[in-house]
């Protein structure tokens, strides 16, 4: 039994608040990024409006949009193997909104409090490579199986670096769990002072910066978008997708950057968590915490989607050297590091 | 003898999922086997090992479960259909999966599964697993007071990490010389110059 404002609640009944509170809120926020980023932002940085017409400022633009792939023909190649192209969409999707399930945005505010938590995050993630594969094998079009290879050799070639990098931050934490590593940055102190406590940007900067390129990499956006270089292979794996499965994927997409960004935010910015020698209550974190951890991750896509729109696509050359030859590299250098300190100190 | 259902360490649902996932299993096991497509071969493959990453759930096994997902569904399963789509992506059926020691392979595999089946029962046989024993607050000591442990599930993946660095510490290294080895093998094999 759990109790909410004074009301006991069956398993099955805190399951499904938790469950439809979790979506709402995702959707919400892939939405509003869409919105914020990729209608807007931009649109300012080409010196255009973007959409205007549907609602004050084109904001129900991406109504219109869902509205429009809603009723477009669901069209499938001649040789294409219906059943897996049908199953890859709901492969990535899954992965996607799998990975929101243990990111904590209060103390009491977590669908579940696994004890492995960011390990579950890393595995789920992973996950979407399968649905891609399945994608761009089922199209029966060579521009979709070339996207859907680009796309494995990718995200296999920079989930280590990420692994890596995070595996600085469970050293400093000392746990796997979320919540223990979002008290860890409240509670902890950088050199004795805990005005801040101990946000793991500041002592953990190199991790935060290797996790931030291979989640630009794992995300697929320029510069890391081989998979679906429109240049060079139309859309990818995308490319024989319309109606409601492009749609899958766009959520997806999106809804991906906000999960690795609220990751982030929780790994390195101190995720819903204010410093404990504030003196804030559980009670005044659980509202204001979703907001916090709602704000710094929507900042954190920010910073992705400003990347993606100021930089040309590298060459699939260069971004397998970047990934072995610079980043694991460095990724290992700072475990070692992170450990020597945590014993010395 | 009292019954099974009726026994206080007898974990129902946990059995009752385990019952319906080993018949989802088993079928798919069997169509790797008998499907006519290799890319769908792998892909019942994926069915098998995600089961087997839920049996590790069943039996509280956390991080051994994050892993099977992460490393055999993640990554070798995603290596396979690599390899299947860089050489040859067949859509449809090919008719030369097939081979004539399907009893042979019967045979092996009913061999397997006798060896293993006695092998764990005479090892553990009555044995129960004792899940409590880890959902108790685990006291971090290197951390100190910074970090509170308590119910945050953490403690089995301590106690798996403290049996692989200290009981199983030899076994361990050997398998990372193993496959450092078995790494260098390949770029030996792959290099042309």
């Amino acid at each position: 039994m759990t109790s909410l404002l004074g009301l006991e609640l069956a398993y099955w009944q805190s399951t499904l608040i938790r469950v439809l509170a979790g979506l709402v809120a995702v959707l919400l926020l892939t939405g509003g990024v869409v919105y914020l980023y990729l209608f807007k932002f931009v649109s300012f940085m080409q010196s255009r409006l973007g959409p205007m017409e549907a609602g004050p400022y084109g904001s129900l633009q991406l109504l219109a949009e869902v509205g429009k792939w809603l009723q477009k023909e669901d069209i499938h190649t001649e040789d294409s193997d219906r059943l897996i192209f049908g199953l890859a969409p709901a492969v990535v999707l899954s992965s996607t909104f799998l990975m929101f399930v243990v990111i904590p945005a209060g103390p009491d505010l977590v669908i579940a409090n696994l004890g492995t938590g960011i390990y579950y995050v890393l595995a789920v993630s992973a996950l979407s490579v399968l649905g891609i594969l399945m994608a761009g094998w089922a199209s029966a079009n060579k521009y979709a199986l070339m996207g859907a290879l680009r796309a494995g050799g990718q995200l296999i070639a920079y989930e280590l670096p990420m692994v890596l990098a995070v595996l600085g931050v469970v050293i400093m934490a000392g746990s796997l769990n979320l919540q223990d590593i979002v008290q860890a940055q409240a509670t902890g102190e950088i050199f004795g002072i805990s005005a801040i406590g101990n946000p793991f940007i500041l002592t953990q900067f190199v991790a935060f910066a290797v996790f931030m390129i291979a989640v630009q990499a794992e995300l697929t956006q320029t510069p890391f978008d081989m998979p679906i270089a429109e240049s060079e292979l139309v859309a990818g794996y995308q490319v024989e997708y319309s109606g409601i499965r492009f749609l899958v994927y766009f959520i997806s997409e999106f809804a991906t950057a906000v999960a690795f960004a609220a990751v982030a935010s929780t790994l390195f910015l101190g995720g819903w968590a204010l410093p404990a020698s504030w003196g804030l209550s559980d009670g005044v974190m659980n509202v204001v915490g979703p907001i916090l951890v709602a704000t710094k991750a929507v900042l954190l896509v920010g910073v992705v989607f400003w990347t993606r729109f100021s930089f040309p696509r590298f060459r699939e050359d260069q971004l397998q050297r970047l990934a072995w030859k610079v980043l694991i590299p460095i990724a290992l250098a700072n475990i070692l590091l992170t450990a020597v300190f945590k014993v010395a100190f | 003898m009292t019954p099974l259902l009726a026994a206080t360490t007898f974990d129902v649902p946990g059995n009752v999922v385990f019952a319906v996932l080993a018949v989802f299993m088993v079928v798919a096991a069997i169509r790797v086997v008998t499907t006519r497509n290799i890319v769908h071969a792998a892909l019942w493959l994926v069915v098998v090992l995600g089961g087997n990453a839920i049996v590790y759930l069943i039996l509280q096994a956390e991080f051994v479960a994050m892993t099977q997902l992460l490393v055999y569904i993640g990554a070798i399963i995603v290596l396979f259909l690599f390899g299947i789509m860089l050489t040859r992506a067949p859509l449809g059926t090919s008719d030369d999966l097939d081979n004539n020691q399907r009893w042979l392979g019967a045979i092996v595999g009913v061999l397997l599964l006798l060896v293993i089946g006695f092998a764990v029962t005479r090892t553990w046989g009555d044995d129960r697993l004792d899940f409590a024993a880890y959902d108790l607050p685990v006291a971090d000591e290197t951390a100190g007071a910074v970090v509170e442990l308590g119910g945050s599930g953490n403690g089995r993946t301590q106690a798996l990490a403290n049996s692989i660095f200290s009981d199983y510490l030899i076994p361990f290294e050997v398998v990372s010389v193993l496959l450092t080895g078995a790494l260098i093998g390949a770029i030996v094999l792959a290099r042309r110059d």
